[in-house]
Parts: C-alpha cells; sequence; structure tokens
C-alpha cells in the first residue's frame, strides 16, 4: 500500500444504459498535490465523484483512497476523504455553526471536539465571525467556504472539489482557488479539483484532460502543452479533442 | 478571505482514524441525525401548526358533523358507546405519522434534488445505519405532533379510560411511526423528482387513509362494501390505526402488532436495498 497516493482510479468504467459515461479511466492523485480534473460537461466528472463518493457503485475497476478500496472498505476510505459538491449542500435553516456540527456527528465527532475543530476550521476560510449566522445570510462565495470549512473538518487528507466555482464572482473564484492551493501547499492535502474553466490552471498543476468519457492526457500542464505543440492548454484541449471545445469555450465566455 | 492572507490557524490534527468504529461513532452519529430533524422540525413552524390543524379539523369539524350519522356500537377496545370523536382520535394520531412519514419522504426528494442528501450518504458510517436513524429521527417527531394533537384533543374530553393510555401509546406510536416512515422512505427512492410527489398523495396517502378503520370501523364498512371490508383488512395501516387504539386503552392487538412490525422491517429492508448503490434504483437512474 502507497501512503502517498491519496487517490487511485484504475480501469473504472460505468454506465447509463446503453450510453457510456465512463470508459477505463485510470489517474493518480498523491498527496500534497493539486489536481486538476479537466473536461467539459458531460465528459464524466460528476460520474466519476459519484464512484469516488460512493453514491454509485463500481461496475468495473477500482477505486480506493489512501489504499482502502471505496467498494469493500468504503467506511475507511470515506472517512479520509472530504467533498465539496458542486450544488449547495448546506442546510440553509440551520447556523454555520449547526450544519458543521451536524456533519461532525456524520463523521461520529462529538460536540466538544466539534467546537474546536469548527473554530479551527472557520479561522482558516475567514468565516469565523460568522458561526452563529444562518446559512441562508451567506453569499454565495460564502457558502462555498463554509463547505470547504466543513469538508475539512474531520481533517481527510484528500479534498474533492466538483466544479467549487461555478456560479460564483471573479472575486471568490480567485479567493476560493488561491485558499485550496494553498492549503495543497502548507497542510500537503491531495486535492482533485474538477472544472471546465481552463483559467483555473497552472502550468504546475497535474491536468487530467477528460472527454466523452475518456482520458485523453494526463500530466503537467506545461507538459501537455508542450507534447501537443500547443500554444497554451485551451490550445492543447482543442488539438486533443480535434475541435474547438464547445462546453470550454462558451463556459470562458460566460466568465469574461 | 483575501488570497494574500496566512491561515489563521494550523490544521486540526486530532482526529483518531484508528481503524473501524466504535459504539460512541455510532450513537453520535444518531444523536446528530435526530438533533438535525429536530432542529428542522421547531424552524419549519409552519409545519409544526399545519400538522397540528389538520387532525383538529377533522376532529372539531368533520367528527362533530358525522356523530349523529354514524353510530359506534361496542366493538373491542371499547366497553362502552363512545362518541364518534373519541373513536376517530387514533386513526387521526395513526393519520399525522402517515403525513410526517409523506412528509419525511418528500424531503428526502427535496435533499436529493438539492444534493442534501449527498451530505448524509457520503457520512463514513453504514448507509443501512444512516437511514435507519433518519427514519428514528423522524419518527421521534411525528411522536411528538401525535402528543400536541392528544393535548388539545384532552380539552375536547377526547381522553383514554386511564392516563396510562398516554403512555402505553408510545411504543405503539414508535412502531407505527417507524412502519409508514419507512414506507415513505422506500417511496422517495423510487421518485426522481419532487412534481411526482403530487402522484403519491393521490395513489398512496389517500388509499391508506380512507381505506382502513380509522375513520369508521369495519363491520360499518362490510355492511356496505364486503371486499373493501376485505381491503381495509390487508391495509397496513388499518393495523398502525388498531395497533395504537387498543394501546390507548391498555391493550394488546397481537394481529395489528405483527402486521405492522413485519411491515416496518419490510419496508425498511426496501428502502435500504433502493438506497443502497450497488442494488437500488439511484445507480441505474444516474441522480
Amino acid at each position: 500500500m502507497n501512503e502517498t497516493i491519496a487517490l487511485d482510479v484504475a480501469g473504472v468504467s460505468h454506465s447509463y444504459g446503453s450510453r457510456k459515461a465512463l470508459d477505463d479511466v485510470s489517474f493518480q492523485v498523491e498527496q500534497g498535490q493539486f489536481c486538476v480534473l479537466l473536461g467539459p460537461n458531460g465528459a464524466g466528472k460528476s460520474t466519476l465523484l459519484s464512484l469516488v463518493t460512493r453514491l454509485f457503485a463500481m461496475r468495473h475497476g477500482s477505486i480506493s483512497i489512501f489504499g482502502h478500496d471505496v467498494s469493500r472498505q468504503s467506511g475507511e476510505a470515506l472517512r479520509r476523504m472530504g467533498v465539496v459538491f458542486q450544488a449547495r449542500t448546506l442546510d440553509l435553516d440551520l447556523t454555520v455553526a449547526q450544519n458543521l456540527i451536524y456533519h461532525a456527528a456524520l463523521h461520529g465527532i462529538g460536540r466538544a471536539q466539534t467546537r474546536t475543530l469548527a473554530a479551527s476550521v472557520l479561522a482558516r476560510v475567514g468565516m469565523a465571525d460568522r458561526a452563529s449566522d444562518k446559512a441562508r445570510d451567506l453569499s454565495g462565495g460564502q457558502m462555498r467556504r463554509v463547505e470547504i470549512a466543513r469538508a475539512l473538518l474531520h481533517a481527510p487528507r484528500l479534498l474533492l472539489l466538483d466544479e467549487p466555482t461555478v456560479g460564483l464572482d471573479m472575486q471568490a473564484r480567485t479567493d476560493i482557488l488561491a485558499y485550496v492551493r494553498r492549503l495543497v501547499q502548507d497542510d500537503q492535502i491531495g486535492v482533485l479539483w474538477t472544472t471546465h474553466l481552463l483559467d483555473e490552471i497552472n502550468n504546475d498543476d497535474r491536468v487530467i484532460v477528460m472527454h466523452k468519457g475518456k482520458v485523453l492526457d494526463q500530466g503537467l500542464a506545461r507538459d501537455t502543452i508542450i507534447r501537443h505543440g500547443a500554444r497554451d492548454i485551451k490550445d492543447a484541449f482543442a488539438k486533443m479533442t480535434g475541435s474547438e471545445p464547445l462546453g470550454l469555450g462558451a463556459a470562458i465566455e460566460n466568465v469574461l | 478571505m483575501s488570497a494574500a492572507s496566512p491561515p489563521a490557524i494550523s490544521p486540526p490534527e486530532s482526529i483518531d482514524f484508528a481503524p473501524g468504529f466504535t459504539f460512541r461513532h455510532y450513537a453520535v452519529c444518531m444523536r446528530g441525525i435526530v438533533w438535525r430533524e429536530a432542529l428542522r422540525f421547531v424552524h419549519q413552524r409552519e409545519r409544526f401548526v399545519s400538522a397540528l390543524v389538520r387532525p383538529l379539523v377533522w376532529l372539531l369539524i368533520f367528527a362533530a358533523g358525522f356523530r349523529s350519522v354514524l353510530g359506534v356500537s361496542i366493538i373491542p377496545p371499547y366497553q362502552t358507546y363512545v362518541l364518534y370523536e373519541v373513536y376517530i382520535t387514533p386513526g387521526l394520531m395513526a393519520m399525522i405519522q402517515l403525513f410526517n412519514g409523506m412528509q419525511s419522504s418528500l424531503s428526502m426528494i427535496y435533499d436529493r434534488e438539492m444534493g442534501n442528501m449527498r451530505t448524509l450518504l457520503v457520512s463514513p458510517l453504514p448507509r443501512w445505519f444512516l437511514l435507519t436513524s433518519k427514519l428514528l429521527a423522524g419518527t421521534l417527531v411525528s411522536v411528538m405532533q401525535v402528543y400536541a394533537y392528544l393535548a388539545v384533543a384532552w380539552f375536547w374530553d377526547v381522553q383514554p379510560d386511564s392516563n396510562w393510555g398516554y403512555v402505553a401509546i408510545l411504543p405503539a406510536l414508535l412502531l407505527s411511526g417507524f412502519m409508514l416512515g419507512a414506507l415513505g422512505m422506500f417511496i422517495s427512492s423510487a421518485i426522481k423528482q419532487l412534481e411526482n410527489f403530487a402522484g403519491v398523495m393521490n395513489f398512496v396517502i389517500f388509499p391508506m387513509f380512507f381505506a382502513s378503520s380509522a375513520l369508521y370501523p369495519l363491520w360499518k364498512v362490510r355492511e356496505g362494501s364486503p371486499w373493501l371490508a376485505d381491503y381495509c383488512n390487508i391495509n397496513p395501516f388499518t393495523h398502525a390505526v388498531e395497533l395504537i387504539r387498543f394501546a390507548f386503552y391498555l391493550q394488546v392487538n397481537w394481529v395489528s402488532l405483527a402486521v405492522v412490525l413485519g411491515c416496518a422491517i419490510v419496508f425498511l429492508t426496501g428502502a435500504i436495498y433502493a438506497y443502497d448503490p450497488a442494488k437500488g434504483m439511484l445507480a441505474r437512474k444516474g441522480g
């Protein structure tokens, strides 16, 4: 068992009826690595995250988190992972602190310990002063920060974020991205960040390019660009897929 | 949060990742789920008010209107003639639980659409335990609603022969609430969209409630339609009503107890099966 491999996805395929959503997908995320899963809508990113989080059952292939197989040792796997879903999943009727207490309870962490942990993670995302506010009263960016704090509450060593910046304004996007990058740097947490937004990728990031359920390329962004003789990652993506990436192009226009 | 500011506090390191889960993990988790359900209920005052008003409308208006039309003869567990309001009170208690079970099912579908369900399902504890805890939480809420209703009914002179009746119905209410909640949970797994919930009202709640012994004794139904009486007899809701009715008068209806217990197990098993990622419907439907 290699303890530095935070997430190991090996030969995973998944179909909805006759439609193949994932086709023999394999990649790894190491501890202390910021890894971007890049693909347009419909590339299979959400299906993959549903498999990693055990929402769907694995049919072909295997996924393990720090050596714990998600299907066979799901408890051990899930407790080592924090997830920020694309949809907003805070309970709007509860306060920020109550949301955290509930999450901690789901991990078997009692009240007294939660108080200390909650203060720590909220301070880290700059939300310590909002603990007793209702989640409903937060802005989109603040909710995301609380969701990240919540995902970190049980001290996971792997963090999954499913399109975490969708629907946020530019400032909030920049803040969240910078925060998560710092988390990787300071705490050596492994991060899998899914996105269809090319401007979130740095040249030093590890990028996994997905298209129509397949992994087309993986490696450092700068290497990917060189490998495909491209000007930038957008150009590289266009060359890989043989066309202008519709989802990506449209997404960028929406953002800019 | 400014991108340049350093993290304020170092990361938490105090989580114990010793393999496996202890009894304490389970206990904390169940308490958390029950606590959240109770908080939500307290926050949604309209839900509490409507849960209370619904049976009271039946008791104060419907029962008063039908008092003279429907004569209830002496049938077990009653030892004397009873007023119609007294007769339908156990049925209304079960109705509260039926609506509550369906309401929980509705909120599960809503949670699933909104993504909240994912928060629950990515807990590392086993899924059967998470669903059972959620069910228990919903059941406890429904029991509180029933007692609130009984408090109001008490002023309307609807009371058991002995005050011990209030205590004796507790296990009956827990069991019937569990069964109806499990039914709601099972249904929620089969419904993909919130819009389809109206169908549940038409095809589940109404046939269960009206074709039961909640509003009229079965011998009365049999006079009008023998087949309907047979249907009422196999309706698990009838048995939930009778279990509560007998308990209210410090008796046990063993047949109803067996039916309610059996159905609770079947519905819960079905719900756990349906929410199991390996077997259920979630993966097939992709949602």
